[in-house]
């Protein structure tokens, strides 16, 4: 037993709790510093649990040293620890944007970012059903107040929506669940792997249903096809960095499908094997098709990317559909991907809209932004990234998928969604990136008069809905001299530059995920883990 | 009394997806509460309905009754209850901003024609 696996869960709680008991008493700017320190502290705590479970295989962490069955069990394989670093690699950057401003509306908001990486960490970690369940209720309890951080019409309809339908989410999923125990009186998901792999042929039909249901479930929370509606109006509506943080939100749902479906209805489990397979890959493929025609609509840039969110979960999900090692390894490759390059391009969106004014992020010929050709660079590379065009780690990740659907019966479907798909969001981006950058009126006079004025213009167009780059428009001064504003661009950079190590390391990275995916196919090894030997009957 | 427990858990379950589909945020609220209700008695179910039985093994009982169950339901009602809490708060700050209580945010027959669209946020 190691006692490092709970540390990703206490350490983003405990400074929740310090944040939370400090938030009258002490000043921002060391609340900031707590809240970054934490971050940064977490992050190297999961390093450190990365390198442990790669060397010595799967950590098992028993809660109160209750065995197995009966307590309960976090479990770190090598899926866990992935999306752990890819969550705290994200939130290190997501952090970094909100202190330099969008964190001064509310005191609560240091407190919530906290909770959202405990219940995320949480639900990676958890190795049992219900504690699923309660993991999703803390992070979707910390969403709701992120989400509406910053207050504003647009918000609260959005977040009615987005609690409301999580709400009835969370009834499903308890009814699944409760099927689930009423069924197999388990509700760890490895003594449950093992009890529905004996599920007797009377009660097939319920089991079948119960985990139906839990799809239904996390397709909620995966934004996949039909339920995805709520994802463009509360991913737009809300403040950039709380949107960066929900790049990572969809992918706890692809992994609890992949999870369940590796786990529990893995190949072991007799007649109810592969029970979502058949499912999953005409409802991914769909969602690519809905949201490519949304990508192409988006008259904001921050709900295209929101689209482009979905888009990328479509296409996660259909790498995890083929169900095949290949098929998982590119998926695996392509989740920490598009969450880097989402959560970048909603920052960078965040750093558009700032600086145009009144238009904020609407794709309408405007006022040039400071520092276009750098900006415009940036949503350059950002372009290239999220639409999958060589070099870059888009590209690696959908080869790697169209490589693995190559001998599967849904080949020609997949190749002409994926394919269709990328060449549409490259001409949305590009017709955005010309809009925004190339079609600027009167781009000298009133940049200039931005810059003149930076306490009228600026401090006007920024303090509406964000609260305001850190120290609002007469800050803005300091940067006069290049027109960037440099530390939100660092966040932005950052994401992007983790996208680049992407391709860099694509080789170490592509073996890491090609062996997680073996091991996800192989679950006696984790059910072994988490059971000890010879306690699953 | 089993059958007894499954029509009770079938008409809350349906009264409230009925009240969940309603256009107006109180009876949704209203709608959640009794969905809650109804997942709480089916969790306590999943149990066995069992009379008379300790919750915890001994030698000369003749049987007991699960107590999982019972955790379960406890987590599962304080959750909904702070969810509850929580989105009637969020109902009245939607009816504060929106200035009406239609769960989009506008009273019938008034949609524009871009409502797909979703609102247009400022800078």
């Amino acid at each position: 037993m190691s006692q490092v696996v709970i540390l990703p869960l206490l350490l983003p709680l405990l400074a929740a709790i310090a944040l939370l008991l400090t938030r009258r008493r002490v000043s921002l700017m060391v609340r900031r510093r707590l809240s970054l320190a934490a971050v940064v502290l977490e992050l190297a705590t999961v390093l450190w649990l990365f390198w442990v479970v790669t060397g010595e295989g799967i950590q098992v962490y028993q809660v109160g040293d209750w065995p197995a069955p009966y307590g309960i069990s976090l479990v770190a394989d090598r899926l866990s620890v992935w999306m752990l670093l890819i969550t705290a690699l994200l939130a290190c950057g997501a952090l970094f944007y909100a202190v330099q401003g969008t964190d001064s509306g509310s005191r609560h908001f240091h407190p919530l970012f906290q909770l959202q990486i405990f219940g995320l960490n949480g639900a990676f970690l958890t190795g049992d059903v219900f504690n699923l369940f309660v993991f999703f209720e803390v992070l979707l309890l910390a969403s709701y107040g992120l989400l509406l951080h910053g207050g504003g019409p647009a918000r609260v309809r959005a977040g009615l929506h987005f609690v409301v339908l999580n709400l009835a989410g969370s009834t499903l999923f308890l009814f699944a669940v409760g099927t689930l125990y009423g069924i197999h009186g388990t509700l760890n998901m490895a003594d449950l792997a093992v009890k529905v792999a004996q599920t007797a042929p009377e009660d097939v039909g319920i089991v079948r249903a119960a985990g139906l249901l839990l799809f239904t479930v996390f397709a909620l929370k995966a934004a996949l096809v039909p339920l995805y509606l709520w994802l463009p109006a509360a991913y737009a509506a809300t403040s950039a960095p709380v949107a960066a943080l929900f790049a990572i939100m969809t992918k706890v749902g692809a992994y609890a499908i992949l999870r369940v479906e590796t786990l529990i209805f893995g190949d072991a489990a007799g007649p109810l094997a592969h029970l979502i397979e058949p499912v999953l890959l005409p409802l991914a493929l769909l969602t690519i098709v809905v949201a490519v025609l949304g990508v192409l609509a988006a008259r904001g840039l921050r709900r295209q990317t929101a689209y482009l969110v979905v888009l990328s979960i479509g296409t996660l999900l259909t790498a995890f559909a083929l169900g095949s090692r290949q098929g998982i390894a590119a998926g695996l490759y392509y989740l920490p991907h598009s969450t880097f390059a989402a959560a970048a391009l909603f920052l960078l969106a965040d750093i558009i809209a700032r600086g145009r004014g009144d238009l904020g992020d609407r794709l309408d010929p405007g006022p040039a932004v400071p520092a276009a050709a750098l900006v415009g660079a940036l949503f350059f590379v950002l372009a290239v990234l999220i639409a999958g065009l060589p070099p870059l780690s888009g590209f690696l990740g959908k080869w790697m998928l169209l490589q693995a659907a190559l001998e599967t019966p849904g080949m020609p479907w997949i190749y002409a969604v994926v394919l269709t798909a990328g060449l549409l969001s490259i001409v949305a981006l590009a017709r955005s990136g010309s809009l925004l950058f190339y079609r600027a009126t009167g781009a000298q006079a009133e940049a200039a008069a931005l810059q003149a004025a930076p306490g009228a213009l600026a401090g006007a167009a920024v303090a509406g809905v964000q609260g305001g780059p850190s120290g609002g428009g007469g800050a803005d001064g300091g940067h006069e001299a290049t027109g960037a504003d440099w530390p939100p661009l660092l966040s932005v950079l950052g994401l992007a530059g983790l996208c680049l190590a992407l391709v860099t390391a694509a080789g170490p990275i592509s073996d890491f995920t090609a062996s997680t995916a073996e091991a996800l196919l192989q679950p006696e090894r984790y059910i072994q883990a988490v059971l000890g030997g010879g306690a699953g009957s | 009394m089993e059958a007894l427990l499954a029509g009770i858990i079938a008409s809350l379950t349906g009264c409230g997806v009925y009240l969940v589909l309603r256009a107006y945020t109180f009876p949704v609220v209203l709608g959640l509460t009794l969905l809650s209700y109804a997942v709480n008695l089916f969790l306590f179910a999943t149990g066995r309905l069992t009379v008379g039985q300790p919750a915890v093994i001994s030698p000369d009982a003749a049987g007991y009754a699960d107590p999982l169950p019972q955790a379960l339901v406890l987590t599962a009602i304080v959750i909904a209850f702070g969810m509850t809490a929580f989105v009637i708060m969020l109902a009245l700050r939607a009816r504060a901003e929106l200035g009406n209580d239609h769960v989009d945010g506008q009273s019938d027959g008034h949609r524009s024609a871009d409502w797909w669209q979703g609102p247009e946020d400022g800078p």
